[in-house]
């Protein structure tokens, strides 16, 4: 269980996060979707504590976030966010292993190796496991470093939950390779003691993966609940200044989001 | 784990070229030594004998602290560059960028010009004093200066320019300080700011050394952390890094180790730049790998240059900065070149 309670962050004078209030269950899938600028990746932010609020608390199950050690809160918490830059050119495997460095000390332990393998065939990047990190392409890169981020948080802890925050995790991502993903995170966050909360920007994949979204808008919850009760015509004219038209696939039954216009006013 | 041993493997080898090439550089010089005039030398002080012949004596009052000081000044500057280049994210980093070495020339400088007004004496203390204090001082203002109260994303590279702005000050006050120097003063910081190992004793060598274990150990303790900060400064505090507290120790190390090597030797350029560069090409980038590597290769590429240093105009002997440079400039282009290491 992941709680926010009452969170304000400020940059300067204004108010990015303006007291937010929401609790994330385990074994659910949450989507958080907003305009840009709304205030998500700060929500992330905040909620993994690459950032502290200026008001308010983030308890993990039931203690508060600033009350773990950067390591003990590592073994807990992985956060994948949407482009990450490698300095220097470093073979995948030793990247993925990175995803361990909060469990083992100075050289890795027989488990830690496992594991890497067991993610590395999960996100199927098996076969450029000795290749380098600059050469691969970039959905190639995205899906090592879901690996990454995945390995850290692997296997269950048995006295704590595990939480996994994506932030925009599809940019670079073909859209077959966006439904893959989302369907590996789905698989992740079916377990029982994982949180998952997520932002993406794809009303559809929203509509077909959230277990729960959340609609941001100027820093407060919009809406919030599932994505029948949240993605209405009056909530996205709002959240986005657009007018959208939910069409049901004959095929298969599920709903799609088509936008009819850019202001709204139809 | 295979690369592992690899890993040790090609230590072992690193320093076994360090100890051969240390045993070639003094041998030769102004004056030549054979193996055996080396062991009676060293015999002869072991044996606590206090009438070494002039020729021992030179060796091991001259020659041998020479050396060792060479060795330590090669690891401290070949950490430094690691270190830095691990932390900035960036490959074309030196360990003088934070301003340490410019401001230790200037500390050098000043004492050239201004020292004989001192009114305390230390002897041969003062010129390492002041460069250390100097060096320390300036990185100390780029660091003031480059702080502001909203840390983002971009703390570190406006480290870097800052530094890049505070060095360029420091080179036009040295600049002008050797322009008003009298002749034989302005002769001096030229002559310090290109570097020389000429000035090696045992003094020299214990505080070298001391700064160098000091610093070695506490750049091992942080290779991890440097290794996860290759990834990004987000991704290494989701990692459990205290990013902030690295930052802190990993600059303070290299102060310590460059602004003390400086202090003694004079500003030597390329090696911190070109080492890391040579063993990432070999090794890949494991900062656990390249700290302990780029000791060793430091250590050795420096006693190379001095060997030249001491014996391409012999008797008399160039700056070890201008051979560093004249090596190190083609090395570290035709790296450039080299395909893949980039990308």
């Amino acid at each position: 269980m992941l709680t926010a309670t009452d969170l304000v962050f400020r940059a300067g004078s204004r108010a990015l996060i303006d007291h937010v209030s929401a609790r994330f269950e385990p074994g659910r899938l949450h989507l958080i979707m907003g305009a840009n600028g709304a205030g998500k990746s700060t929500l992330i932010k905040l909620l993994t504590r690459l950032e502290r609020p200026h008001q308010g608390h983030v308890l993990y199950d039931d203690a508060d976030v600033t009350r773990f050690s950067e390591r003990s809160l590592a073994q807990r918490r992985a956060v994948l966010s949407q482009a990450v830059e490698v300095a220097f050119s470093i073979p995948v495997r030793e990247l993925v292993l990175m995803g361990r460095y909060p469990h083992f000390g100075a050289r890795p332990g027989a488990g830690d190796l496992e594991i890497c393998d067991e993610v590395m065939r999960f996100f199927d990047v098996t076969d450029m496991a000795d290749r380098s990190y600059g050469t691969l392409s970039g959905g190639e890169k995205q899906r090592v470093q879901f690996a990454r981020v995945l390995a850290q948080i692997w296997r269950p802890l048995g006295d704590s939950a595990r939480y996994l925050f994506l932030d925009e995790p599809l940019t670079f991502l073909d859209i077959r390779h966006q439904i893959d993903f989302m369907e590996k995170v789905r698989t992740f966050a079916s377990q029982t003691d994982v949180v998952v909360v997520g932002v993406v920007h794809d009303l559809n994949l929203a509509v077909r993966f959230a277990d729960r979204l959340l609609l941001i808008h100027h820093g407060n919850i919009l809406a919030d609940g599932s994505t029948a009760d949240v993605l209405t015509t009056e909530n996205l004219r709002t959240a986005f200044g657009v007018s959208p038209v939910l069409l049901t696939n004959p095929a298969t039954g599920n709903a799609h989001l088509v936008v009819e216009s850019r202001n709204g006013d139809t | 784990m295979n690369s592992r041993r690899a890993d040790c493997l090609w230590l072992a080898l690193l320093f076994l070229v360090m100890i051969a090439t240390t045993a070639v550089s003094i041998r030769f010089g102004a004056m030549e030594f054979s193996a055996h005039d080396m062991a009676a030398a060293v015999w002869g002080k072991l044996s606590g004998r206090g009438d070494l012949p002039l020729d021992q004596r030179i060796f091991m009052q001259l020659r041998v602290p020479r050396a060792i000081l060479c060795l330590l000044v090669g690891a401290c500057l070949g950490v430094g560059g690691t270190l830095m280049q691990a932390l900035f994210r960036n490959p074309i980093v030196e360990p003088g960028l934070v301003g340490t070495s410019s401001g230790a020339a200037f500390g050098a400088a000043l004492f050239y010009v201004f020292g004989a007004l001192l009114k305390v004496n230390l002897g041969g203390w003062t010129l390492p004093l002041a460069a250390c204090t100097g060096g320390v001082l300036s990185t100390y203002l780029v660091f003031a200066l480059a702080h502001t109260r909203n840390q983002g994303r971009s703390s570190i590279l406006r480290l870097l320019l800052t530094g890049l702005a505070i060095n360029a000050l420091f080179m036009s006050g040295i600049g002008f300080l050797s322009y008003v120097a009298r002749d034989p003063q302005a002769r001096s910081i030229i002559y310090w700011n290109l570097g020389t190992l000429s000035g090696a004793d045992w003094n020299s060598v214990v505080v070298v050394g001391a700064a160098t274990v000091v610093g070695l150990a506490f750049a091992v303790v942080c290779a991890k952390s440097l290794n996860a900060l290759m990834i990004g400064e987000d991704e290494a505090t989701a990692l459990g890094v205290n990013v902030a507290r690295l930052k802190w120790i990993v600059l303070t190390i290299n102060v310590l180790m460059v602004a003390v090597a400086t202090a003694f030797t004079g500003v030597i350029s390329f090696v911190g730049l070109v080492v890391p560069h040579i063993l990432r090409i070999l090794r890949g980038p494991d900062n656990r790998f390249l700290i302990l590597g780029s000791a060793l290769l430091g250590a050795t590429l420096l006693s190379v240059a001095d060997l030249i240093a001491r014996t391409l105009l012999r008797p008399a002997e160039l700056p070890i900065g201008i051979v560093t440079a004249v090596v190190g400039v083609p090395v570290f282009l035709s790296l450039l070149r080299s395909r893949e290491y980039l990308s």
